[in-house]
């Protein structure tokens, strides 16, 4: 177990640790982009944001695309209830972030790089300053990259202001480009009409700093981790009621009772993966597996002891998104009050079934009209309990009541 | 004759999160001619790689629902209503923002798909505050439409039953009422992107977010110009325009009141849409029969007016131009703009006031008008001008605010008192009972019944200019203008492109005519030059044609620039009938064109009722003292800085 | 008096411009650093960005009003943002949220009187390992307990006479 110097978090052992600055860089200016891209194909890296998207599939499109300005943004947005791996990668690893981002933009043909970094990060702006400057001084970054003429690249730290919606990538850009962080309409993508309508590639700071080591230790090494749908290891952020809440690294495929086991936490009675975003997994389905393909996750895991109020979390949650979400389509703007309003009526119990069921097809109406992720995402946490502690809810639902329908928020 | 053209800045700058960046994308690709297969519920169609869903299914006939979509506009897809299923995909997809890039199945009812178009309609209507029966829209709102495509039956999710927000009835001209607002921000994109005024805009965020003002200062107290084109897109009542019917009513049913109603030519060609006509009828005369039945004690036409003002305002150009070229007075301003649009006046008010010295200081023909009948009309008929009620029927919701500016009473009382909307015109015609296009036909009035074409055509965007042209040209070359143009139609300055450009070289001049004989000895200062004339239509042309004057571009070389600040010019103004869109005011357009064909005379300065007025009562002349008082006015330097 | 204080801000915008840019894409950062400077996003200073900016000034309030880092009304020297989400919620930031409010004397949303403190919630802080976490201004607190939100004030207080980067006469512009 070690601990971060900037802020005291635990950790087990990580990889990122064993890299030193330049190993990965070096190894991809060695060969020629198209190369370098098919060693990050070949590893199978997913987007470790959570949505799981092919990272090499995506800078192989921006590759691709027409136009000669490209960027390479990460997001530093981090922002999800429950996550706090970036803030320790930022915080330890910067060198293996930036280092990413320069192989991106080696690999995609990008001169420009910008770090969107959350407004709640500020602390975190002069260390990482400092760590572009000392890369700069080295020649890894600038002019000529790592001695290597023609290839262009510096980064720019680009500051958040306080809006969850920005860890969107088209949010996000809106957001670089001084607009309000409303989601854009998709298609286009970035990696054709991304930052000012150029080509843009938008990842996650845990990916950047796992393309490093993918080139620094070999793409073999990482496809030997995991599973076969999610190569790799994971950093997970635990907290909640486990005894050694922290972020931890481990293998894609793992099933939530060994995480458990691994944080100290086998009380729980429930687990919500994914943040407030995501799911809540009851312990019968402890033997699920955190991967794309069962339980797909940026790295939030909420411990949830026996004594914890699940519809009380949900209501945080709902209340989280009724704050954070941008407003711009009905199903999300509209729909979150109406989740919140049903919380509620079920704490109080005062909804019916009848009307708990309308709800769950609002959810659903949510999760597939939204404009955006988070819209897409919102009622998931709910729906979740809905399932799997129906028990729980109904001991308060009072079945014959007719359905509250008038029922307003103060 | 050089008639070159020169359309600028047809397309309007938008903010990047409602910019259709596919579309710019893809029109290479549909220039390119690339094609390609699209299903849509089983039904094929091979359209441009980068038509949208939505696009794709009105070539089939399909039906989808929108709400946000509006023609005019740049995309949103933010409502949500028109999703519909892709096969393969998890998520439903907005048909009206989703380019076809590839071959793709599309269902536009599925059992998902329709369930949640029901669950967007629910949501929307329990937040929409209102009882459909006291709205303006009843009857002609796109959000109660939709409910009853989609036979709403309940308020599923609620209702509200209370209003959020105050209303704000601070502008003369629009009044917003926030409780029934449903977030499309067509009204946004119609302020910042379609006129680039930019006084709306979405505030806040979630459940917080709403259409607000800078500092959600009142509508009265921002740079709003009262163009109304927002109301026009509003699909629910959530904006409308200042109605004063009520007061109308009161006045005319006052027996002491003597209530004159003048008609802009605008109107006539709309009005019909209210009535359930397709749009390019044009009704004029049986609208004449509606208002004497509804109690008008006059009906006068606007045209005559329009004829006025271009009289009065070709003579301050040919005098601006004589400063310019005779005297060589660098002081002399150039170009002269037109000053009949009052969102427009309003517009140069607020963003570019060093530039107030170029706008023709002749009041609008709906001013004009008011002040001759305030003096010329009462003096003529021994009436009392305090008890003479001047109506103005016009396409626009500026008006509103025009005639409600302190400098508009130059008889001592307000030029106009009230000024009515196309749309407020058609409830009271409904309230009287009368069935419009069905009345037989009736003439305007006397002694201002004689107007001509020229005056019509001030509807259409470039109408002031040709109109403008027909007289000066007459004036100066002493010839008629079917000479230079058949038919007298100036066909270059028509059409809708954003701005238009047109050189006019004047070979030969003619004897000065009598009309103006005192203020010009002679034309031969005039002969061999070019006069350069300009069109745009829309404020963000406008400001395109202004930074082009202020960049030393082409239009700085201009001697007479026409402005109108609605889209289309007057026929789009934001008093029509909703809703609007390019074909519908094509359409208008046609009917205006034709109208003006209808006309024995078509040029202003042959109109012997204006001629008449000079005599009796103008008697200095166009430009002369009587009509600098009566019929000129000054700007007010706004500045675009709110306190 | 403010003519000439607003033509100095004028001056010091234009130069802020100068160095981040002059695009719509310079807003956020311009906006940022008025916002440390003066604690708040004035009215006026949002028509001179919009004006030097060529956008409208209901563009600039509208992209204020949507971050909640950004202010139109004036906060408190510390603004002080109190978690609550899930985690927080767990570790019991309610009992913190108790004693700022009585320390404090004002609710959330609010600010002092004497223009020293402002209280908010936040929205994740990304300390969930160590709840209750607090952000004063740029400072981060972890593991908050009513105990330690009375020495965190002190401290606050005590800086605000020597190290205030700003008087309170500047937040009024």
């Amino acid at each position: 177990m070690t601990t971060s110097a900037a802020v005291q978090t635990t950790t087990n052992r990580l990889t990122f640790a064993a890299i030193e600055a330049g190993q990965g860089l070096n190894a991809a200016l060695k060969q020629p982009p198209a190369d370098a891209l098919r060693q990050v194909a070949f590893s199978g890296l997913r987007g470790r944001g959570g949505a799981g998207f092919s990272t090499s599939l995506k800078w192989e499109l921006a590759a691709k695309s027409a136009g000669e300005r490209k960027y390479v943004v990460c997001n530093a947005d981090e922002g999800e209830p429950g996550t706090f791996k970036d803030r320790v990668i930022l915080a330890d690893f910067a060198d293996l972030v930036f280092e990413g981002m320069t192989i991106g933009a080696w690999v995609i043909g990008a001169a420009h790089g910008i770090v969107y970094l959350r407004a709640e990060y500020t602390y975190l702006r002069p260390h990482l300053e400092a760590v572009l400057q000392r890369r700069r001084d080295a020649g890894l970054l600038g002019s000529a990259v790592a001695g290597q003429n023609g290839f262009a690249f510096d980064i720019a730290i680009r500051m958040g202001s306080g809006a969850y919606v920005c860890g969107e990538e088209t949010a996000l850009i809106e957001s670089l480009e001084g607009q309000r962080g409303e989601p854009r309409n998709r298609p286009p993508f970035p990696i054709d009409t991304g930052f000012l309508g150029n080509p843009t590639i938008v990842n996650n700071v845990e990916t950047f700093a796992w393309v490093t080591c993918i080139l620094a230790k070999g793409a073999d090494w990482f496809k030997g981790l995991g599973t076969e749908k999610s190569t790799g290891h994971k950093l997970f952020s635990v907290s909640g009621d486990c005894a050694r809440p922290g972020v931890y690294e481990l293998p894609m495929g793992i099933t939530v009772a060994e995480l458990l086991e691994e944080v100290g936490g086998e009380a729980a009675k429930a687990v919500q993966i994914g943040g407030a975003a995501g799911q809540c997994v009851p312990a019968a389905r402890f033997d699920r597996t955190i991967a794309y393909e069962d339980i797909p996750t940026g790295g939030s895991v909420i411990v949830l002891g026996p004594q914890r109020d699940l519809l009380r979390m949900s209501r945080n949650f709902l209340e989280f998104f009724l704050e954070e979400s941008c407003g711009q389509c009905t199903p999300c703007r509209e729909g979150i009050p109406k989740l919140l309003e049903g919380v509620e009526l079920l704490q109080n119990g005062r909804c019916s079934m009848t009307y708990l069921e309308e709800l769950c097809g609002l959810g659903e109406t949510m999760q597939q009209a939204s404009k955006c992720g988070l819209g897409q995402s919102a009622p998931n946490a709910l729906l979740s309990i809905v399932e799997h502690f129906q028990d729980e809810i109904l001991g308060r639902v009072v079945a014959k009541r007719p359905p509250a329908r008038r029922e307003r928020t103060a | 004759m050089d008639k070159e053209l020169q359309p600028i800045g047809s397309e309007t700058r938008a903010p990047a999160s409602q910019r259709s960046r596919t579309a710019e994308l893809l029109k290479h690709a549909k220039a390119l001619g690339k094609e390609i297969d699209v299903s849509i519920d089983g039904n094929s169609v091979t359209v441009p790689l980068g038509t949208t869903i939505l696009e794709a299914a009105r070539e089939l006939r399909i039906h989808i629902p929108t709400l946000c979509f509006h023609e005019d506009l740049c995309l949103a897809g933010v409502c949500r209503i028109c999703m519909v299923e892709i096969e393969g995909q998890r998520t439903l997809q907005s048909a009206c923002s989703y380019p076809i890039t590839a071959p793709i199945r599309v269902s536009t009812h599925t059992a998902k798909v329709r369930r949640a178009r029901r669950h967007v309609l629910d949501l929307l209507l329990a937040s929409h505050h209102g009882e459909c029966y006291i709205c303006t829209r009843n009857g002609h709102c796109e959000l109660q439409a939709l409910a009853a495509e989609y036979g709403v039956d309940l308020f599923r999710f609620g209702r509200a039953d209370r209003p959020r927000y105050a209303i704000d009835a601070s502008s003369h001209a629009v009044v917003r009422d926030m409780n029934k607002c449903i977030l499309c921000r067509r009204c946004v994109r119609t302020c910042i992107d379609l006129q680039e005024v930019g006084v709306l805009e979405a505030l806040h965020r979630g459940q917080h977010t709403k259409v607000g003002t800078f500092m959600d200062k009142p509508l009265a107290d921002v740079v709003c110009i009262n163009c109304g084109q927002c109301i026009n897109r509003c699909p629910t009542g959530a904006l409308r325009a200042n109605d004063l019917t009520d007061e109308v009513w009161e006045a005319i049913d006052d027996p002491a009141k003597h209530v004159v109603i003048q008609t802009a030519p605008s109107p006539r060609a709309g009005i019909g849409e209210c009535f359930g006509l397709e749009p390019g009828r044009p009704l004029t005369f049986q609208m004449n029969t509606a208002l004497r039945r509804c109690g008008f004690d006059r009906v006068f036409d606007t045209n005559f007016a329009a004829d006025l003002t271009i009289i009065e305002e070709g003579v301050e150009l040919l005098l601006r131009l004589q400063r310019a070229i005779v005297e060589r007075d660098p002081a002399a301003v150039l170009p002269q703009f037109t000053s009949c649009s009052p969102g427009w006046v309003k517009y140069l008010e607020h963003f570019f006031p060093d530039y107030l010295p170029h706008l023709s200081t002749a009041k609008s023909p709906q001013q004009m008008f008011g002040a001759l009948i305030k003096t010329y009309y009462a003096r003529t008929n021994r009436l009392d001008p305090k008890n003479i009620v001047t109506v103005a029927l016009m396409p626009c919701s500026a008006k509103k605010f025009e005639c409600n500016r302190p400098e508009m009473c130059a008889s001592g009382f307000k030029d106009i008192d009230y000024g009515l909307t196309t749309r407020e015109l058609a409830k009271m015609i409904r309230e009287a009972g009368i069935d419009l296009p069905k009345l037989e036909k009736s003439d305007f009035d006397n002694p201002f019944g004689t107007a001509t074409g020229s005056g019509v055509i001030f509807g259409a965007t470039g109408g002031v200019m040709e109109a403008a042209l027909r007289t000066v040209l007459e004036l100066v070359t002493g010839q008629k203008i079917e000479n230079f143009f058949a038919h007298a139609d100036i066909v270059p300055l028509r059409g809708f492109e954003g701005a238009r450009y047109a050189e006019v070289p004047i070979t030969k001049v003619g004897p000065v005519p009598a009309l103006v004989r005192h203020l010009f000895p002679d034309w031969n200062w005039l002969r061999g030059a070019t006069l350069k004339v300009g069109v745009c239509h829309g404020t963000a042309n406008a400001k395109r044609v202004m930074e082009d004057i202020r960049d030393g571009g082409r239009f700085s070389h201009c001697h007479f620039i026409e402005f109108m600040a609605c889209p289309g010019g007057c026929l789009g103004g934001g008093g029509q009938p909703t809703p609007t869109s390019p074909a519908i005011r094509a359409a208008r357009a046609k009917a205006i064109y034709s109208e003006d064909h209808a006309y024995s005379v078509r040029k202003s300065h042959e109109n012997p009722a204006i001629l008449r007025v000079y005599e009796q009562f103008l008697a200095a002349g166009p430009c002369g003292h009587e009509s600098h008082e009566l019929l000129h006015t000054a700007y007010t330097r706004r500045g675009k800085y709110i306190a | 008096m403010l003519l000439t204080e607003r033509e100095r801000l004028r001056e010091e915008l234009l130069q802020l411009i100068g160095q981040i840019g002059r695009d719509r894409s310079a807003l956020l950062p311009l906006l940022q650093e008025v916002q440390r400077k003066y604690c708040h996003i004035s009215e006026y200073c949002m028509q001179v960005i919009a004006d030097l900016l060529d956008i409208h000034p209901v563009e600039v309030h509208s992209v204020v009003s949507f971050y909640s880092f950004l202010d139109e009304r004036p906060q408190g020297q510390f603004v002080i943002r109190l978690c609550r989400t899930a985690t927080c919620d767990m570790a019991g930031k309610d009992h913190v949220a108790r004693q700022l409010r009585n320390d404090l004397r004002i609710g959330f949303g609010q600010t002092t009187p004497d223009g020293k403190f402002s209280l908010d919630w936040a929205n994740c802080l990304g300390m969930c390992d160590q709840g209750p976490a607090m952000l004063v201004n740029e400072r981060i607190f972890t593991r908050v307990t009513p105990e330690k939100v009375h020495g965190i004030l002190a401290e606050c207080r005590q800086m605000f006479g020597a190290h205030a980067t700003s008087s309170p006469k500047e937040r009024q512009i």
